[in-house]
């Protein structure tokens, strides 16, 4: 018996992340993302590879999405309502909740700011939701007759979960996104020990260490106080999802504790909107925000104004939050054209960046920045670059291989030298076979087989309830060693059975636990019968 | 509230069980445990502080003066229920039973002692409140507790998941309380029987019924057009809080029938824990109704009582001594408060305030015996309404579920063996249980063991032909691991002890029966040869047989039974390496 897996996304790559795993003849595909530096056909995972005919009803069991980030989930729509995938889809009740605000905000930058053709639209998101079941942590979900998973905490961003996968005998663990250090707003990764075959993690930070996550938000926070107190104005160009929602409670947080009066503001409804659902979702945030409800909602952000556009040309500091991200266009690149002339303005880079976007193009702090062959913008401001991410390091991932001990690693999500030298790392240290397939390889691992045997109660009784005399060698109790004491030690007696008439084939053989005590009693019932 | 007993137990010296509950269910349980506390406190403070551990009234001469009936209540019918009188629990009681819970998701495994998998499965009744599933090595138990297949609020009664149990222990008692009309139901399902398949007939039972859905709408309906009749009429609805489902229901029936007659009337909660309890039931989606998770994935808060409380149209309350409700008590108003029994908490203070006021009006929910419950209250002018909501599964759906649960044995209360037939042909086994008495289900003799294939197949074969089993010799580790044993084989040793290598040493065999006296020759193949047989022995004298010896095990074939035996033996012993 083997698990294949086949890497449809984020093979030696970050984006579009999928990978299609045949467990013991199920079919699951974990994540259906889509590559956001990429516009063309690639963007989407190649889904003719896991069905030629276009049939994907028949050949897959179930997809699972991990989160709501679009590297995540940009491809479900397509993959549902164009390719006409009708199966079951799991996620986690936040991700079900927030993902039809991402692949909305998505669709919509694609068709009215880029002016490209839809790929999918409003009423394709809808039905694509309806078919999404929606699940909680740690519950056995079944999915058919053999299929069985189960979702695991794991940080990262609000409702992003670990999938664990049984077939039978055969375990498995797809690990999406993870944090190992709880942040702000939400908790670590929690797994429980498994008995796994594989694990596929993600391999971001493959080679980094991070230190004390602390000191790096009070470089933050020491960089924003020092800007507004100076007069200046603090811009920070992220999506209204997930990072926002951090960065603000830290902000809010630290404004209350200097009695700061500066005023934040967000810019995108959309974060107005995100905030009513992490009101309701805060059993899935950190254990601080939870235990401080219901006293008070950290998402109820006391020192968050309304915003208007005004405030743009407003004198005096102030904080915004811009979309989207990377500053790569919309309200973000507007607000920075205006603002990065000014030697007291901050632009505050949270994430990734991808290669050309102006917020990529800002990190090697340029004199100026060319839009395009007509526009040209002087860059006076200071740019701070955050520190701290919500993936795991590398001595996260290998805390978390050695935690659960698969018996195979796959490696995913990651750059390829990191990859390279993460699985080297994995397998000399922990000897545990380690992959690290690119997009639209396969690879192929041994599982676990059991075979079922009756055991007789006897034997279970002598096994449960050990002699005494067998204590000093605790649990080898059956080891060879003590083989010469024969009355007092249990063996092990393996019946193979086979069924009454000789004729009967194979398949009919069952199997039979029972003590040694028995066996001649067995023998000789036998016998008589003849 | 199967939970509200808890703490007495915990607080006993020695208590040391491990307590599994739902979160949703630990949660809503300490909240109302805590209210309990709160309300108790304030009957002592009235009192007094207790100089012995128990009140005065409790004393033989005192028990004495009650008038009977409440007697009765108390003793029980032969004086013995006043020994199981304890004291309430205190808030610290309360604070370290909530601790020592370990608290479950609907289907979230949970193991006890490595042999015992728990799984906690939607009820319909309440938020958070379940059936359970035991899966041990031995079998599957299902423990079938008050369960409700309309449920507004909480998830979906999830029955599909304790079907095909070995045994299923079904404990709702609410079927007693609701077999008024349950008489020509019964006739009507026997009717049924033959013409539709079983399965389908129990499913027909289980979900073609929406009669009891309406029914119930019907009634929170009237409950409303009563009370906003009553508001016309210049009088306060004072609502005692039972059934948390049915609160909230109430609650926001009540007040969509207060804003469509256009009327501006205050509601109040008044608990020390309502505004714990209202911002909880707002983050706990996950255990809520498909109806109401929907107002989630639209981004709606899941209770209209987040708007309300914002628009100030309900106002929640820690106590009764406030300024802002006396002040506008003369007007009419909404009152929700605990306690159902009518003997705790601020729903007593209000009836002896409000009960000589003939406009006014007390909804009683799921009271048993309400001229007792009022019985303090009299002489009572104001008006009473008493509705009984659907707290089980009710007689008429028990049969079918059980037809369509297929439990191997089925455990049903002795109770209600009158009510229920159970026709042999659909129930296996059916034991009726009492109180106090313990019923004996036989299970299964021996218990499944997980042996890894690989090894498995290399196994050294002992076939016994004449017997037709084969035996081979193990050595490994039992390991038992979520209810589920599993031989961890010792590699080691197998190859120690050469068992791998299947084939004895020839030579060996030969000295062996050449000792006991056995004339033998061997007749060797080529190993690469398509023959499964590396080498065959022939012996003469005494005995005529044929040994074959094989890669995977050794085929003797003679004339005479105990001939065999005898040359097995001997191979067993050079095998055993002696």
């Amino acid at each position: 018996m083997a698990i294949e897996t086949l890497i449809l996304g984020a093979g030696q790559e970050v984006g579009k992340s999928c990978v299609v795993v045949n467990i013991n003849g199920k079919r699951i595909m974990f994540d259906c993302g889509m590559h956001m530096g990429v516009l063309d056909h690639r963007r989407y995972p190649n889904f003719s590879l896991i069905s030629p005919t276009g049939d994907f009803d028949s050949v897959l069991s179930c997809i699972i999405i991990t989160h709501f980030h679009l590297d995540h989930l940009g491809a479900l729509v397509y993959f549902t309502e164009v390719c006409g995938f009708r199966g079951p889809i799991y996620m986690t009740y936040p991700t079900k909740a927030l993902a039809p605000l991402m692949l909305e905000d998505y669709r919509r930058v694609m068709s009215e700011r880029r002016g490209e053709e839809e790929q999918f639209n409003s009423d394709h998101i809808a039905e694509c939701m309806k078919k999404v079941i929606a699940v909680d942590l740690r519950q056995t979900i079944q999915v058919d007759g053999d299929l069985q998973i189960r979702a695991y905490y794991a940080g990262h961003v609000l409702g992003a979960a670990m999938f664990h996968a049984k077939v039978g005998d055969s375990e498995m663990v797809y690990t999406g996104d993870y944090n190992m250090t709880p942040d702000r707003h939400l908790g670590a990764a929690q797994i429980n020990r498994l008995q796994l075959d594989l694990l596929i993690t993600e391999s971001t930070y493959g080679t980094t260490i991070r230190d004390s996550k602390y000191a790096r938000e009070k470089e933050f926070l020491d960089a924003v106080h020092k800007c507004v107190s100076a007069g200046g104005k603090v811009l920070i160009p992220t999506f209204g999802l997930g990072r926002a929602q951090e960065l603000c409670i830290l902000l809010d947080d630290y404004w209350e504790r200097m009695n700061l009066k500066v005023p934040i503001y967000f810019s995108a409804g959309l974060t107005k909107q995100a905030n009513v659902y992490y009101k309701m979702l805060i059993n899935w945030t950190s254990q601080r925000i939870k235990d401080s409800y219901p006293t008070h909602n950290a998402f109820d952000f006391k020192n968050v104004c309304k915003y208007e556009r005004s405030v743009l040309d407003a004198p005096g500091p102030c904080v915004l939050f811009a979309s989207p991200g990377m500053i790569s266009g919309g309200l973000s690149l507007e607000v920075f054209k205006r603002w990065a002339p000014f030697e007291n303005t901050l632009v505050a880079l949270p994430g990734y960046c991808l290669p050309g976007t102006v917020g990529n193009i800002l990190m090697s702090k340029p004199p100026k920045i060319e839009l395009d062959p007509n526009t040209q913008i002087d860059v006076r401001c200071q740019v701070h670059q955050l520190a701290f991410s919500p993936h795991t390091d590398s001595k996260g991932i290998m805390d978390l291989i050695k935690f659960l001990s698969p018996k195979h690693v796959v490696l995913v999500h990651g750059e390829k030298p990191k990859m390279v030298s993460l699985k080297e790392k994995i397998q000399t240290t922990m000897g545990i076979p380690c992959y690290h397939p690119a997009n639209n390889e396969t690879v192929s691992v041994p599982s676990t087989g059991y075979v079922k045997a009756q055991a007789s109660d006897a034997f279970m009784e002598r096994c449960l309830k050990p002699n005494f005399k067998l204590h000093k060698c605790s649990s080898e109790e059956l080891s060879i060693k003590t083989l010469s004491d024969k009355n007092i030690v249990p063996e092990l007696q393996v019946i193979n059975e086979k069924a009454a008439l000789v004729i009967v084939e194979d398949k009919s053989k069952k199997l039979k636990v029972v003590h040694s005590d028995e066996v001649l009693v067995l023998l000789g019932e036998k016998k008589t019968e003849d | 509230m199967g939970i509200l007993g808890l703490p007495l137990l915990t607080r006993m010296k020695g208590f040391s069980a491990k307590i599994y509950a739902t979160e949703v269910s630990a949660r809503l349980g300490e909240l109302v445990m805590r209210d309990l506390v709160s309300m108790h406190g304030e009957l002592k403070q009235f009192y007094g502080p207790m100089v012995a551990d128990f009140p005065e009234w409790m004393r033989k001469e005192e028990v004495e003066k009650i008038p009977s009936a409440l007697r009765e209540i108390i003793l029980g019918k032969d004086g013995a229920e006043l020994g199981g009188l304890m004291p309430l629990y205190s808030e610290a009681d309360v604070n370290d039973c909530v601790l020592r819970i370990q608290k479950l998701k609907y289907a979230e495994e949970a193991c006890y002692n490595g042999t015992l998998v728990i799984k906690a499965f939607s009820s319909g009744l309440e938020m958070g409140s379940c059936n359970w599933i035991l899966d041990g090595p031995k079998g599957v138990i299902a423990y079938l507790s008050n369960s409700s297949f309309i449920s507004s609020q909480a998830t979906a009664f999830d029955y599909q998941s304790l079907q095909g149990t070995d045994a299923l222990l079904y404990s709702d008692f609410s079927t007693l309380s609701s077999t008024e009309d349950d008489e020509d139901e019964e006739n009507q399902s026997v009717q049924l029987d033959d013409k539709l398949p079983p399965s389908s007939h129990a499913l027909v039972q289980l979900y073609g019924n929406t009669k009891e859905d309406s029914e119930e709408m019907e009634k929170l309906a009237f409950i409303c057009s009563c009370t906003i009749e009553c508001i016309k009429g210049g009088g306060s609805v004072f609502i005692p809080i039972n059934q948390l489902g049915i609160f909230l229901q109430l609650l926001e029936e009540v007040s969509k029938a207060i804003d469509a007659s256009a009327m501006k009337v205050p509601i109040y909660i008044i608990s020390s824990v309502a505004e714990d309890l209202l911002a909880y039931l707002n983050i706990v989606p996950e255990w809520l109704s498909r109806q109401r998770q929907e107002r989630l994935f639209d981004g709606e808060p899941l209770f209209d009582h987040v708007k309300l409380l914002e628009d100030k149209k309900i106002h929640v309350l820690p106590n009764i001594h406030s300024d802002k409700f006396w002040m506008h008590s003369h007007e009419p108003f909404i009152v929700f408060c605990p306690h159902w029994s009518l003997r705790l908490g601020p729903i007593v203070h209000l009836l002896q305030h409000w009960r000589k006021d003939s406009k006014s009006l007390l909804i009683l929910e799921g009271m048993v015996d309400p001229q007792l419950a009022l019985l303090p209250f009299k002489p009572m002018v104001m008006k009473v309404l008493q509705c009984h909501f659907q707290s089980g599964i009710g007689l008429r759906r028990v049969r079918p579920l059980l037809e369509t649960l297929q439990p191997k044995t089925l455990l049903f209360p002795e109770e209600f063996r009158s009510h229920i037939s159970f026709p042999s042909k659909k129930f296996h086994s059916v034991l009726f249980y009492t109180e106090g008495e313990t019923s004996k289900v036989s299970c299964k003799d021996g218990s499944e063991l997980k042996i890894p294939a690989t090894p498995a197949s290399n196994f050294y074969w002992n076939t016994f032909k004449e017997q037709e089993i084969s035996l081979a010799k193990l050595n490994g580790e039992l390991v038992v691991e979520n209810g589920r044993y599993r031989l961890l084989l010792d590699n080691n040793e197998k190859n120690s002890n050469g068992r791998t290598n299947s084939v004895p040493n020839l030579e060996k065999l030969l000295a062996t029966f050449t000792n006991l006296g056995i004339n033998a020759s061997v007749e060797h193949q080529k190993m690469n040869s398509e023959s499964q047989i590396p080498c065959v022995i022939h012996t003469q004298e005494p005995y005529k047989a044929v040994m074959e010896i094989g890669t995977s095990g050794v085929v003797i074939t003679t004339a005479a039974e105990n001939v065999a035996s005898h040359l097995y033996k001997a191979l067993d012993s050079v095998l055993k390496g002696n």
